[in-house]
């Protein structure tokens, strides 16, 4: 599945896309098989602790050697089994931010941030840090350790330190796991304007649902060392295994949409779903009238009435007909098309009562707050 | 108090730590970081000076350095004497007898080094050899403060190896704890005392220095 959202101007980014094959087997039993293309640009990997994200990062970073496979970055082959080629850690220009950031405690942030840059002249690398510094707001900051700084700043510093030195391929590991959400976007956004200029593919490994279907133009969704699905988020979840991937991100439906018009007495704004007429009233963002937004709901959230339901506090109800109905052990899967397609999950005696049936006319009713903000960049 | 002989042992002990500096670090770093299969078996033989009673090392050090070992031969002819009874060979003995207090403390201090820093340096681009001067020594001072102020102090009040190595000739080989042995022979107790008292405050401004920097007593 190739992404149709990966944004313009990347036109020479898939010659530099990360493409990598790899199989990796420990003693324990666990065994990695992946096969990953990921272009320029923010690809997310989503699944439960030990999944296999840290092992599969360690293998493109060249600290794990995989038994079989290859690992390319454009042209450049980084690691071959079959060819016996494994170019070592210090000549991949992979950068690696580590989970626990792995920052040098008796260097400054500035001496961090320089410490790749070996091979030029002192100026140079003084003036590279100094950019770099600037880029990711934190000359203020430059002389003081590690110990000194805040969460925030020792992670600017972290992925300011794996950048200065024009990496081909970004690794990110949890980077986000311990910040505030705003710290988070802020650094986000500045990593984005960073990636806008060099175009690497950037590898980012969460278990966090809400940072896997905001953050990324791609998810890759890895259980037990496998690939479930990956795709433009709201792809991967129409995907084959979509009731595991679901089941990981919490919700099954999610929707790209963009702001109609906000009613900041209400607390709420109108959303219009994207491709379709249908409008949802969502809890009021930052967002502005017109911004891109990704709304996440829970199919169990969904309430479904076979006549036109009056007199509720959900601000939502939708009108729609059922187009499909399963049952899958003591779970009523429908799929109601209200202009976009919404999932549904019911129980079998609230199937029988209402005595629902394929085509149907009803009303779909979701609350507010049942509907999920998902920041996301424009497309 | 005989001052040159106090000199001669801080001029040697100051020699041993210097080169023990130079030849420790890469020793410990193989131990450190070596997987190799019978890596032990030279753990043990650095470690073996702690065990073996000094009578023992001094011997066979003596024996080796001697015209009739292959080794004494080649520095007969390479330098016209031999190496037993010359400072020279002090300082080769003394090596061999502070090895481990400089080479453990070292490599414990590696070992304690996060190996994600490590990981960090080479995603960087940096060389292993870069990498051990600009993160690893950097991080490992304590130990090796430690591992030079152990060596220092061992080496300014050995006895039994110098004894048997060295002799007793002043200004080459009359270290001071020979000379208190010395002083302690023709019955002059207050010469002895005055010597001894120096090597016992010594000794303990060394330790303390050891466990000071360990417990980070100082902000390096």
């Amino acid at each position: 599945m190739t992404s149709g959202l990966t944004g313009d101007g990347e036109a020479s980014a898939g010659k530099r896309a990360l493409s990598a094959q790899i199989r990796r087997r420990f003693s324990g039993g666990f065994e990695l098989a992946v096969e990953l293309e990921a272009p320029a640009g923010i690809t997310v990997l989503f699944g439960r602790s030990g999944s296999g994200k840290t092992t599969l990062l360690n293998c493109v970073a060249g600290l794990l050697a995989p038994d079989a496979g290859a690992i390319c970055v454009g042209e450049r082959v980084l690691f071959d089994a079959e060819h016996k080629l494994n170019v070592p850690v210090v000549r991949r220009r992979v950068g690696y931010v580590f989970q626990d950031l792995a920052l040098f405690p008796h260097l400054t942030a500035e001496q961090n941030i320089a410490y790749g840059l070996g091979g030029l002249a002192v100026s140079q690398r003084r003036r590279r840090a100094q950019a770099m510094l600037e880029q990711f707001r934190i000359a203020q900051i430059a002389g003081r350790r590690p110990a000194e700084l805040s969460g925030g700043e020792r992670q600017r510093v972290a992925l300011a330190r794996s950048l200065v030195i024009e990496p081909h391929v970004l690794l990110l590991d949890e980077p986000l796991a311990a910040l505030d959400l705003p710290t988070q976007s802020h650094l986000i956004a500045d990593l984005r304007g960073w990636n806008r200029e060099h175009s690497i593919p950037v590898l980012y490994v969460t278990h966090s649902q809400r940072e896997a279907f905001a953050l990324g133009e791609r998810v890759v969704v890895l259980e037990e060392g496998k690939i479930l699905a990956q795709g433009p988020p709201q792809e991967v979840l129409r995907a084959p295994h979509q009731e595991t991937v679901a089941q990981l991100a919490g919700f099954e439906n999610i929707f790209n949409a963009h702001v109609v018009s906000l009613h900041e007495s209400h607390g709420t704004m109108t959303c219009r779903l994207e491709n379709s007429t249908a409008d949802l009233e969502v809890p009021l963002s930052q967002a502005v009238s017109g911004a891109p937004v990704r709304i996440a709901i829970h199919a169990g959230d969904i309430l479904m009435a076979v006549e036109c339901p009056h007199g509720l506090s959900a601000r939502n109800v939708l009108a729609g007909r059922l187009m499909e109905l399963e049952q899958r052990g003591p779970t009523v899967h429908a799929r109601v098309d209200c202009g976009a397609i919404f999932r549904v999950r019911l129980t079998p005696g609230a199937r029988e009562s209402l005595a629902l049936d394929v085509g149907r006319a009803v009303w779909l009713v979701i609350k507010t707050y049942s509907c999920q903000l998902l920041e996301r960049e424009p497309q | 108090m005989s001052w040159q002989a106090l000199a001669l042992s801080v001029k040697l002990a100051a020699v041993v730590s210097a080169v023990l500096c130079m030849i420790g670090l890469p020793i410990a770093y193989w131990i450190a970081y070596s997987r190799w299969r019978w890596k032990f078996l030279v753990e043990s033989v650095v470690a073996l000076p702690l065990v073996l009673p000094p009578t023992v090392l001094g011997f066979y050090l003596l024996v080796a350095m001697g015209p009739r070992s292959p080794l004494g031969r080649l520095w007969l002819r390479a330098f016209g004497h031999t190496l037993s009874f010359t400072f020279e060979g002090l300082v080769v003995a003394s090596l061999i007898y502070s090895l481990p207090f400089t080479v453990q403390p070292f490599a414990a201090a590696f070992r304690s080094v996060d190996q994600q820093l490590v990981q960090a340096s080479a995603t960087l681009g940096v060389s292993r050899l870069r990498t051990f001067v600009r993160v690893i020594v950097p991080l490992s001072y304590a130990g090796i403060i430690t591992g030079l102020v152990l060596s220092f102090a061992h080496t300014l009040g050995e006895f039994g190896v110098v004894l048997m190595v060295g002799g007793n000739i002043p200004g080459v080989t009359r270290t001071v704890s020979i000379d208190i042995y010395d002083q302690v022979q023709s019955l002059n107790y207050v010469a002895a005392n005055q010597t001894a008292l120096l090597l016992l405050a010594v000794s303990f401004l060394t330790l303390s220095v050891v466990y000071a920097v360990n417990r980070k007593v100082w902000a390096l």
